[in-house]
């Protein structure tokens, strides 16, 4: 079912990205996303980047037609929305190391809040750093990572995951980040023999597990994912490698 | 649980319906282990199509709509996909087109990827220029058809669309065109419009609804098809447990698909109907599927 909802709040995160508060009542799970139609346009999966009793919210970067048109949109506009979908993150565990990258980390935002586990925010430069005000609030401890040292480590998240696990050790990892930050994610847990789950992301239509057309392998990332554990992600051929186009053609990565 | 549709022998009598978790190997094949006796592809065509934009498919009451638009990789690249799924089961391949020549194409390659039959897709309520655009005329049904017939080796079956009142016509023209058998029903055609917007939500303007809400409207096409035709029916529309499954095959079908309840209970769907099928035979005393096919015209 659609519903309409009305944006509360506009937060401007950095240049291109904004964070928008809308007065939505639904449970959603940290790591859940929805589906926002923006008429005209095009419908596209966002996640959930706040969740409040009554209040929800997306973070989105501005980068295609669509979310360039969603940065016109003023307090008191409305959106149509379809959702929640996908599983979320299995937060029964509160020794975690979170890890956002780029706008991937508003995804994992709302595990930030629940849990006040230990956080890496990463992005290219201080410019592209989002939401670190309320990662400061809630995580127990946050660093800071971008690749031109601007802000924080000099590097990028996987390898600043690296120099916290020789300090301290962690149940499992949870991020959300570029496919590739995601699959060197991974690579360093299996050299480490370090529990992860993942968000990952293709290109969508249904977001119910219906049509099919974001599939990894066999998994649909709409509703079998987005999150999945690691000993899932070892199944997955085609992470990393290759997504699938809207014609269902595969693409490769390089 | 086996039951056949004319020569095509299956081990368990539900499938999944076109459109739905079959556009890859990979998914085909999940399919066929969680219970399926055959799967149908997703409808293929001539070229790479992207479908519809978004959006293209939400929840209503009763079930979803969709405006896909016949997304496929083509039928070229589809091979790779077939060769995935192929060694793993019964594969229908589901195809497009636009007329006669079009299908026989389509039709050929599905033979040669290794497709046990083919499903002629002429009911997509949809995309302008095929589907049921193409499979509401009795005459271009009954040309499409033979042409096929005559191009494969492999059984032809053809899926009707409810958005007709002459669905016995062309069922007819199927059957005597040669068709091995008839699938109803596809989606029936619909819109869903944004009183905030004051807009059709689907990018298309038009979709087709599915689900749990069409289940009757496909139980009837199903009978009604049964009492004027000979060869064998695959029921599709609605179906989610035992009790529709078996609706289904009182009316007349000898098999049938599974498409939005895969949304709404999981692939789990397939061995639930199965096990429920299976109860209530045993209970009713029905010794096959085949015994129970068109019981309610009895």
């Amino acid at each position: 079912m659609s519903e309409v909802v009305t944006i509360k709040r506009i937060i401007d995160e950095c240049y291109d990205t904004k964070t928008f508060v809308f007065d939505w009542d639904a449970e959603v799970r940290p790591g859940q996303f929805i589906m926002i139609w923006i008429p005209g346009t095009d419908e596209i999966p966002m996640s959930v980047s706040g969740i409040c009793e009554h209040t929800k919210s997306i973070t989105v970067k501005a980068i295609g037609e669509a979310t360039r048109r969603l940065h016109e949109f003023k307090e008191g506009d409305r959106l149509s929305i379809r959702g929640p979908f996908g599983n979320g993150f299995d937060l029964s565990n509160r020794n975690i190391l979170i890890i956002g990258g780029g706008v991937g980390t508003a995804a994992v935002m709302p595990a930030v809040v629940q849990t006040g586990a230990d956080t890496i925010i990463a992005a290219r430069s201080d410019r592209d750093l989002i939401m670190l005000d309320r990662a400061e609030k809630h995580a127990a401890n946050l660093w800071i990572a971008t690749d031109d040292g601007s802000k924080g480590f000099h590097g990028n998240a996987v390898q600043l995951m690296k120099e916290k696990l020789k300090e301290k050790s962690y149940d499992y990892i949870v991020a959300c980040g570029p496919e590739v930050m995601l699959f060197f994610t991974y690579k360093a847990c299996e050299e480490l023999d370090q529990d992860c789950q993942l968000s990952l992301e293709r290109y969508m239509k249904c977001g119910a597990g219906v049509c099919g057309c974001c599939v990894m392998d066999d998994k649909r990332i709409c509703k079998d994912g987005p999150v999945f554990k690691k000993d899932q992600i070892a199944q997955l051929t085609e992470f990393g490698v290759s997504r699938r186009d809207a014609c269902g053609r595969v693409v490769k990565f390089r | 649980m086996k039951t056949a549709v004319g020569s095509i022998a299956l081990e368990r009598p539900g499938m999944i319906a076109s459109g739905i978790m079959d556009e890859t190997g990979d998914s085909l094949v999940r399919v066929l282990e969680s219970g399926a006796g055959a799967v149908v592809t997703k409808s293929i065509g001539l070229e790479p199509n992207p479908g519809h934009d978004n959006p293209c498919f939400m929840e209503v009451r009763g079930g979803y709509v969709n405006a896909m638009g016949l997304p496929n990789p083509g039928i070229e690249l589809f091979k790779e996909e077939m060769e995935v799924a192929v060694p793993k089961g019964k594969v229908i391949g589901s195809i497009y087109g636009a007329g006669p020549e079009d299908f026989s194409k389509l039709a050929a390659k599905m033979e040669d990827y290794g497709a046990c039959a083919v499903e002629l897709n002429l009911s997509c309520p949809h995309a302008k220029g095929y589907g049921m655009e193409v499979g509401t005329d009795p005459e271009m049904v009954r040309s499409i058809v033979s042409a096929v017939k005559s191009s494969v080796s492999i059984p032809v079956w053809a899926k009707l669309t409810p958005n007709t009142h002459i669905l016995t016509k062309i069922g007819l023209a199927v059957q005597d065109a040669g068709g091995d058998a008839v699938v109803a029903i596809n989606t029936l055609k619909a819109m869903v419009i944004s009183p905030e917007f004051a807009r059709p939500i689907m990018s298309n303007k038009f979709c087709g609804l599915s689900g749990e809400a069409v289940k009757p409207v496909g139980v009837r096409a199903v009978y009604d098809l049964k009492s004027v035709l000979d060869i064998p029916l695959v029921g599709v529309g609605g179906i989610s447990d035992w009790r529709d499954a078996a609706e289904y095959i009182m009316a007349g079908a000898s098999a049938f698909q599974i498409g939005s309840a895969v949304g709404t209970r999981g692939l789990e769907v397939f061995q639930q109907v199965n096990e429920g099928l299976s109860a209530f035979m045993e209970e009713y005393g029905y010794s096959s599927i085949e015994s129970m096919v068109g019981a309610a015209h009895e």
